[in-house]
């Protein structure tokens, strides 16, 4: 063991409890959750909030609080896992907030028993979260309330439903919610610039095909692929007239060529790298055209006006869409896929790569630090950061976060810009809109109905008499659809139309059936898929759902629709 | 339509179900979907609290399984799990505390659920489902999986399919399976026999290839080759004393170290403590939110199972499997696959799937080949033709005799088209394929 270096720091005791997690977001998205407070307002049974705390406790959220005033009663113990029976009596804010606590010691648990309208007048009293999840039942102005702090301190926030086998819910993000890591497959994200090769790669391609006839067997066997493709394109170009393969056609032609090119006279009657550069001809030799969701980055406001203010994001987009306009192409990434080569050449092939990508981002780094200056911005953004921008600039995220409907009484729901494609959605056979309308009807049943005569709780369809009430809220669910399709400017023919009133009424009908009653195997799946999104909105890492999700636990199938 | 709803059943706000007053909503009403002839109240409350399950399974899947079960009212559960708690397992198996490190997940598990919700009896064992016989799985009237080996898997499907007896209907054992991976995951009910099994499912879950050992020894190009070599040969080289333990911190680091000096001499770059460990462990990111879905979404398929409170996955000529994957929004895909009639574990007729194969290929190579290919994933093959013993794992004897063969190239060991049978000791089950020569 001698010839061994001297033992290393082996992980620390952290690393090795996250070490599940942090193989997906890292140390930087571990941070960013350790630096959250989220803030629940629980209601009705109480469960899927609770739930999806226990996701965020786990893998260790810096800081959670409970606002909720019920009393722990015995149906509480039937459905809710973060209660015992001797906490029967006591406020369930507390004993669920503590038994949460005990999953993880690092996480900081509170509690507030104060009913949620009195809370909320106190003065600053939502300044300390950083996300707030809302539960349904829920009152109209409080949840209206909860959803403009939320906008207007660019803030998370959730609002939830679980009832019966159903459950649905919205977020809504900053209006500008840009994502960097949005972890692509990696199996679709090689970006080789085969159309586009630059002198060093020209070169290594040159070098490694030099003399490719003669060449001895095992040196043949053992040529990048990488170079074997840009030597075809050169002799291809020879009878093209300088064009590379441009369709499916020409393309397929191409691949042929190179899989002919391959030796066959050895015991293996073939060659690795060969089939790998036949494989990768369709994938391959496409320009490298950013997407369309990419180039819209470029010209949104928040781009193009880069100012004092504007986050960092916005200057390193600038910064690339400057690249862009200058060379038609984004940064090089500088990955490179494994693949049948000597190690010293594969070596030499990733540095190729890894030049040209360093030298793009000195490039964006330039106009970075050229805009920071114009702009007067104080802290000079981190180096790494603009690293990171450029090697993921092809899959780039904006998602436009925006607010969810909040029913009030007797007010028509409005759809705007978005009436006309959920309207057509509406009458797919599979669609899951009719059960989001039987939500937001579901909703306007709980902003019109009271548990007593003294205005306390909010009542749920279906908690005493759900025959009554399945009328009520089918009638409900209808007129809302019936003024989506007519601000929509649409019209449903028959029998489209009596096949979406039949598949609204069923999904009012099963969601009244549980008369408010959350599920807890209901409860349990939206906390995961809830808490999912939280980890996403707060690690800036990940496509998030935009903007609504909803799911069927009769048929197991979600929807995400955005509205 | 809405006289489809049994009004006014009393609320239980005292007494007996006074607990579980939510869960009496639906299994006191009739809905939209449930069958004309199902009658609610207290026959289904009955059957549900009759019904015993069986969970397979008590890690990240398992801890949720376990809580979901018993607050769906389910009374009387078993748990099977060999493992113990490590360090690793605390960010998402929630059941377990840092002071259980070392303990039998199964037995930590069923006494912290056992104590939230009283009432419910969670038994217990902590060993192989291997060990276990056709009459102790009969016992069961369902059982769920939360398991992260495909070979447990795949014992447990075809122990199932088995058990049927045409004749006698409480033989079948409806299998709910759950697995994750990152943001990704799957739920699935099968009907042993009836609808596609583990096994005709097997190509979902193709395995990844395998670096080839020249790559490792002569050429690597990543850090994960440099890894390998000091995990496959280097380890062997110089410590065949010790046997490899992969929780053994020395034992990683020293891993770790040799696979450090292997890249700098290649100028690989990337070679760290978490990827030699992630490689050698074959880790698979794992988290909390991932887990609750899968988990809850096979608990859910149970209840419905239960209690006929819904249609639920599986029923034949219907879905059967959803996919689940959250690292793009929130994306499920629910489809029917389709029972295989070819299928070694639950097939009509035990037919003989056709493969083409290089005669030139040594035997070795042909059965080395059956560990990467989707729909066999064999680790420890043996094979015979219709003619002879190829090549046997055990008895010793056996193995000794039939050994010159692997270096045999398969034209000489068998005539073009002939078939064989292919046995594996993890899998009550046999393979038979007919190979015929290429080119
Ligand atoms: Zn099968």
């Amino acid at each position: 063991m001698a010839d061994l270096p001297p033992p290393v720091q082996g992980p620390t005791a952290k690393e090795k409890k996250y070490d599940r997690q942090l193989r997906l977001w890292g140390a930087t998205g571990q941070m960013a959750l350790e630096s959250s407070h989220i803030l629940l307002i629980n209601s009705g049974p109480g469960v899927v909030g609770v739930e999806t705390l226990k996701n965020l406790v786990l893998p260790g959220i810096g800081n959670f609080t409970i606002q909720d005033s019920a009393v722990v009663s015995e149906a509480d113990l039937g459905v809710n896992f973060f209660l015992e029976e001797e906490h029967l009596g006591g406020f369930r804010a507390e004993h669920t907030c503590n038994l949460l606590k005990e999953l993880n010691p690092d996480v900081q648990g509170s509690f507030i028993t104060e009913p949620v309208e009195s809370w909320l007048t106190q003065p600053d009293s939502l300044k300390p979260y950083t996300l707030i999840l809302a539960t349904a039942p829920i009152r109209p102005e409080i949840l209206a309330r909860l959803s403009a702090h939320a906008g207007a301190s660019l803030i998370p926030i959730f609002y939830i439903h679980s009832v019966g086998f159903y459950s649905h819910f919205s977020i809504h993000l900053p209006p500008a919610f840009p994502i960097v890591d949005t972890h692509p497959d990696s199996e679709t994200t090689s970006d080789l610039r085969l159309l586009k090769p630059w002198p060093e790669l020209i070169q290594f391609a040159k070098e490694k095909t030099n003399a490719l006839d003669t060449m001895a067997a095992d040196d043949h066997g053992h040529i990048p692929y990488i170079a074997i493709l840009l030597y075809h394109l050169e002799e291809w170009k020879k009878d093209h007239e300088g064009q590379v393969p441009q369709n499916y056609k020409e393309k397929t032609e191409f691949r042929t060529i190179v899989s002919k090119a391959a030796r066959t006279n050895n015991p293996e009657g073939g060659e690795e790298n060969y089939d790998e550069a036949v494989a990768a001809v369709l994938k391959s030799l496409n320009p490298p055209e950013p997407a369309s969701a990419v180039k819209e980055i470029f010209k949104t406001p928040e781009c193009v006006l880069v100012s004092r203010d504007s986050s960092s994001f916005w200057v390193i987009a600038h910064a690339i869409g400057l690249f862009y306009t200058k060379y038609g192409v984004l940064p090089v990434p500088g990955s490179v896929p494994d693949m049948k080569a000597r190690s010293a050449d594969y070596i030499q092939l990733q540095n190729v790569y890894k030049s040209k990508a360093r030298k793009d981002v000195v490039e964006v780094l330039e106009s970075v630090r050229f805009l920071e200056r114009t702009a007067d911005r104080k802290d000079p953004i981190d180096e790494k950061d603009v690293e990171a921008f450029c090697k993921n600039a092809a899959h780039i995220k904006l998602v436009r976060g925006r607010p969810f409907h909040v029913v009030q009484a007797s007010e028509t729901i409005e759809w705007g810009e978005r009436a006309k494609s959920i309207a057509q959605n509406l009458t797919f056979p599979d669609s899951l809109v009719p059960l989001y309308i039987a939500f937001l009807a579901f909703d306007e049943f709980v902003a019109t109905h009271d548990k007593d005569a003294l205005g306390g709780a909010p009542k749920m369809p279906g908690e005493t008499d759900a025959e009554t009430d399945a009328e009520k809220v089918t009638g409900i669910a209808f007129k809302i659809a019936d003024d989506l399709i007519k601000e929509a400017g649409t019209f449903v023919e028959e029998p489209d139309y009596s096949d979406l009133k039949t598949r609204t009424g069923e999904f009012v009908q099963e969601l009244v059936r549980a008369g408010g009653a959350e599920l807890h195997n209901i409860a349990a799946l939206t906390g995961g898929l809830v808490s999912q999104e939280i980890i996403k909105a707060i690690t800036e890492q990940y496509i998030p759902v935009d903007n609504t999700c909803v799911f069927d636990g009769v048929r197991s199938k979600t929807e995400v629709i955005r509205v | 339509m809405a006289e489809a709803i049994i009004p006014n059943l009393p609320t239980n706000l005292e007494g007996p179900r006074a607990r579980w007053k939510y869960l009496d909503n639906i299994l006191g009403r009739r809905g939209p979907f449930t069958d004309v002839d199902w009658v609610p109240g207290a026959a289904i409350i009955e059957s549900l609290e009759r019904a015993k399950l069986l969970v397979i399974g008590a890690g990240g899947l398992g801890c949720e399984i376990l809580k979901n079960l018993a607050l769906s009212g389910f009374k009387d559960i078993h748990v099977i799990d060999m493992d113990t708690i490590d360090v690793s397992n605390l960010n998402r198996q929630f059941l377990f505390r840092h002071a259980d490190v070392g303990k039998y997940k199964a037995e930590v598990a069923a006494k912290f659920v056992e104590k939230r919700v009283k009432g419910v009896k969670i038994t217990p064992y902590c060993g192989k489902i291997q060990d276990k016989d056709e009459e102790y799985y009969k016992q069961f009237a369902m059982i769920v999986c939360g398991l992260d080996s495909i070979e447990a898997r795949r014992w447990i499907n075809a122990t199932l399919v088995g058990m049927v007896d045409e004749n006698d209907e409480d033989s079948l054992k409806p299998l709910i399976d759950g697995g994750t991976e990152g943001f990704k995951g799957q739920a699935r009910v099968i009907l042993p026999t009836m609808t596609s099994c583990i096994e005709c499912q097997l190509d979902m879950h193709a395995p990844r290839a395998a670096v080839p050992l020249c790559t490792l020894a002569t050429i690597p190009r990543q850090p994960q080759h440099c890894i390998e070599w000091a995990h496959i040969i280097a380890w062997d080289e110089e410590r065949k004393e010790i046997t490899l333990d992969t929780d053994d911190p020395e034992h990683i680091t020293w891993l770790f170290q040799k696979a450090l000096k292997r890249a700098q001499e290649f100028n690989i770059p990337g070679v760290t403590y978490s990827m030699t460990q992630g490689v050698v462990k074959n880790i698979i990111p794992a988290i909390a939110s991932t887990n609750a879905i899968v988990a809850a979404s096979c608990c859910n398929e149970a209840f419905k199972i239960a209690t006929s409170t819904n249609p639920f996955l599986g029923v034949p000529e219907t879905d059967n499997y959803m996919m689940y994957t959250g690292d793009e929004s929130v994306y499920t895909y629910t489809f029917q696959h389709m029972k295989k009639s070819d299928c070694p574990v639950c097939g009509e007729d035990n037919l003989s799937r056709p493969l083409q194969v290089d005669p030139n290929s040594t035997l070795q190579e042909f059965l080395d080949g059956l560990a990467e290919r989707p729909e066999a994933q064999l680790k420890k093959p043996s094979i015979r033709s219709e003619q002879k013993s190829l090549y046997y794992q055990s008895p010793a004897s056996l193995e000794e005799q039939t050994r010159p063969n692997l270096t045999k190239k398969l034209n000489e060991l068998l005539e073009n088209g002939e078939e064989v049978v292919i046995s594996d000791p993890a899998f009550p089950t046999q393979f038979r394929y007919q190979l015929t020569f290429k080119g």
